[in-house]
This record gives structure tokens, C-alpha cells and sequence, in this order.
């Protein structure tokens, strides 16, 4: 039943936004195609402005991960990854993702490409990434913005949310794909 | 920081790559001793190999991207984020109590996370960048976070997502089977580390070490003055 619904949102998600959108766009009189180009120009400089990051990570992984040393941290860490049903393979997208959205991002990219896309490890990287957010780096440019120094407890409430967030992605992706 | 995590996992790498090369092992027989140079090797081809790899990833996501960014410029044009908007205010009451309903910080807080929601990325940041400056108006102590700017930074740290358009992206890009299956599982992931996030900042507000120090007067009077 949980399963079916979560399928079917994923399932329904795009072809309704695709549906629904433009014919919005239409009825509030936007020239929807020549938006819609508009738009997409901006998705070309977005995809050429991740190149410099995906190197820079996909570098530093390749290197970890061809020299043995990622499997020397997993094998310290598998008592609590074991625990939640975690591969270990995933550490580094864990420790990366409050830190660096582009590094997460090189990161995920890499575990996808590696393990396959549909691969258990590929689609919690994938629901890990699409549900978490690069926490220190958010409260640094907010908080700096505005010159305030005590931010109380927005850290530890960020940092427990993107936590329940990893946890609930693995736990999840346990239930719908396995 | 990330400096400092890129360069952890560089190093250590080749560092624990050079020990691998002494080839030392545990065998039946003792401890074994046979130098080689392939761990190294191994490092040379998977670096190359990777930043090849990197940019076909990219020119893979283009169309993906373009495609959403297209979709969504046309929901930002016709308004309907802000028909979003309209409909999330009953819940944005409850959420930032200290807030006046009608003042101008509901609508930006709104914006924003309707805007992150969606997966604007670069239109969410601006918006989200006003919403705090507006919650920073009604504050009192002003080097000091409220507790509606804790509730709304631990909401939009724990990203409130809809659509994740990036994620389906590099997943089509890889040749996925099923590219946005992953939607489902990500909502529900989202749904409940932003309950938490609302949670946690409504819990830890009420303790003593995160209380805000008591201020004579209100905001408007200062404003007066």
C-alpha cells in the first residue's frame, strides 16, 4: 500500500507537472514556449558550471576509493551503518552533504555512475542527496547576511533534521526497493 | 571546511596507496614482504579515468536541466508561486507564532520554501536571502537569532522538496532504468527530516541555554524612537 503510493507519486510527479504548468503558463497569458526556452538556456550554464566541481570531487573519491582507504573507513564504521542498514559506500556522501552542495553532488554522481544508477546504493544516494541540504553553508550565508553572531539553536536543530533525513532515506529506500 | 575534506580524502588516498605498494601481508606463512607499484597505478588510470568521466556526466545532465529550468520559468512567470504561497499561510501561522500574519517576512518565508520546493535552486537563494532580512526587522537583539529565524533556517537546511530535478538529472544521465523513481522516497524523506527540523527548533527554543535574553520594550517602539 505505502509502496504503491510512493511509486505512484514518482510515477505521476513529472507528467502532471508537465501537464499542469504550461497549460497555467497559457491561461495567465505567459508566452509559455518562449519561456520556456528562456529557462532552458539557463539549465545549459547550470550543468557547464558543475564541471570544475564534479573534477575536483570525483578526483578526490577516485583516490580514496582506489586506494583501499574507503574501505578501511567503512570497515571502522560498519558497527553503526550495519546497524541502520547503511553501506558503508555512502560515509562520504553523509559527511559531505552539510558541508558542500556541489561536493555532494560530485559525490552522488559518482556513486551512480560506479554502482548503477538502480543499484540499492545508487537510489539512496540519490533520495539521501534529494532530501538533505548543505546545512553549514545555508545558516554561514543567511546568518552573514543579516550580521547575526548567536544563532542559538538553529545548528543543532539543522544538524538533527539532516541526520533524521539520512536515516530516513536509508530506511526508506529499504522499504520501497527491496 | 570542504578544503580541508577535499584534501583528507586526497592525500590519505595516495598516502595509504604508497603503504599498499610495500605489499605487506599476513600469510600462513608470516608476515610477507612484496614490493609493487600497482596500488599507484591503480591511483594514475582511476584519476584520469574519473575526470574524463565528470564531464560526460555534465554534457549528460544538460538537457535534463534545460528541460526543468524551461518548465519552471514558466511557473514563475505565470504567478503560480505565488498562488503557492497563498495556500501554505495557515501553516506558516502556527510555524513562526512571534511573526504578525500580514507582515511582510510571512510572504518572503513563504516564497522562499515554495520556491525551494520546486527545486529553483538560484531563485530560492535571493528569496530566502529577504526573508531573513525581514525576520531580522522584528528583531529585538540584532547580533542574536530569533526563534522564528532558528525555525526557518532549520526548515530550509532540511530542504523542503518536491521535486528533486538535479538528482532525476544525473540519474537519467547514468542511464537509469527508472530515473524518478527516487521522487516518492525523496518526499517522504524530506517530509520527515523537516518535521524534525520544526520539531527540534520548537523543543530546544524552551531550553534554558538557547534562551533569548529578556529586552525592555518592543520592536516598534525602538523603530520609533
Amino acid at each position: 500500500m505505502f509502496q504503491n503510493i510512493i511509486n505512484g507519486i514518482s510515477v505521476l510527479a513529472i507528467p502532471l507537472i508537465l501537464l499542469f504548468i504550461p497549460i497555467y503558463g497559457y491561461f495567465k497569458k505567459v508566452k509559455v514556449y518562449e519561456v520556456f526556452t528562456e529557462g532552458a538556456k539557463e539549465g545549459f550554464e547550470v550543468a557547464i558550471k558543475i564541471i570544475p566541481f564534479l573534477v575536483a570531487i570525483f578526483l578526490a573519491i577516485s583516490v580514496f576509493r582506489s586506494s583501499g582507504a574507503m574501505d578501511f573507513l567503512a570497515w571502522i564504521l560498519a558497527p553503526i551503518t550495519n546497524f541502520i542498514g547503511m553501506p558503508g559506500e555512502l560515509l562520504p556522501l553523509a559527511f559531505m552533504r552539510p558541508l558542500s552542495g556541489s561536493g555532494a553532488l560530485g559525490i552522488v554522481s559518482n556513486l551512480v555512475t560506479t554502482y548503477g544508477p538502480d543499484s540499492m546504493i545508487g537510489r539512496m544516494a540519490s533520495v539521501m542527496m534529494g532530501s538533505t541540504e548543505t546545512t553549514f553553508y545555508i545558516l554561514a550565508v543567511y546568518f552573514g547576511s543579516i550580521s547575526v553572531r548567536k544563532t542559538r539553536h538553529a545548528l543543532p536543530a539543522a544538524l538533527t533534521a539532516d541526520l533524521a533525513g539520512i536515516i530516513s532515506s536509508v530506511i526508506i529506500c529499504h522499504i520501497i526497493f527491496d | 571546511m570542504i578544503n580541508i575534506v577535499w584534501l583528507i580524502l586526497l592525500s590519505v588516498g595516495i598516502i595509504v596507496a604508497g603503504f599498499s605498494c610495500l605489499g605487506i601481508e599476513n600469510t600462513s606463512a608470516g608476515w610477507i614482504m612484496e614490493p609493487t607499484w600497482a596500488p599507484l597505478m591503480d591511483i594514475t588510470n582511476s584519476v584520469f579515468g574519473e575526470a574524463k568521466h565528470a564531464v560526460t556526466l555534465a554534457f549528460g545532465l544538460i538537457g535534463i536541466m534545460a528541460l526543468w529550468l524551461g518548465i519552471m520559468k514558466i511557473a514563475e512567470k505565470s504567478g503560480l508561486i505565488q498562488v503557492i504561497a497563498k495556500g501554505l499561510k495557515p501553516i506558516m501561522v502556527w510555524l513562526f507564532p512571534e511573526v504578525p500574519p500580514d507582515h511582510p517576512a510571512m510572504g518572503s518565508i513563504i516564497m522562499a520554501i515554495a520556491a525551494s520546493m520546486l527545486g529553483l535552486g538560484n531563485a530560492a537563494t535571493p528569496l530566502g536571502l529577504k526573508a531573513i532580512g525581514e525576520l531580522q526587522k522584528l528583531n529585538k537583539i540584532k547580533d542574536t537569532a530569533t526563534n522564528a529565524m532558528c525555525t526557518y533556517m532549520a526548515m530550509s537546511t532540511s530542504s523542503v522538496t518536491i521535486i528533486p530535478a538535479t538528482i532525476v538529472g544525473i540519474r537519467s544521465a547514468a542511464n537509469s532504468t527508472n530515473p524518478t523513481e527516487v521522487i516518492g522516497p525523496v518526499i517522504v524523506a524530506t517530509g520527515i527530516s523537516t518535521t524534525v527540523a520544526i520539531i527540534m527548533s520548537k523543543l530546544l527554543q524552551k531550553l534554558p541555554r538557547y534562551q533569548l535574553p529578556e529586552v525592555d520594550g518592543t520592536v516598534d517602539t525602538i523603530e520609533e524612537n
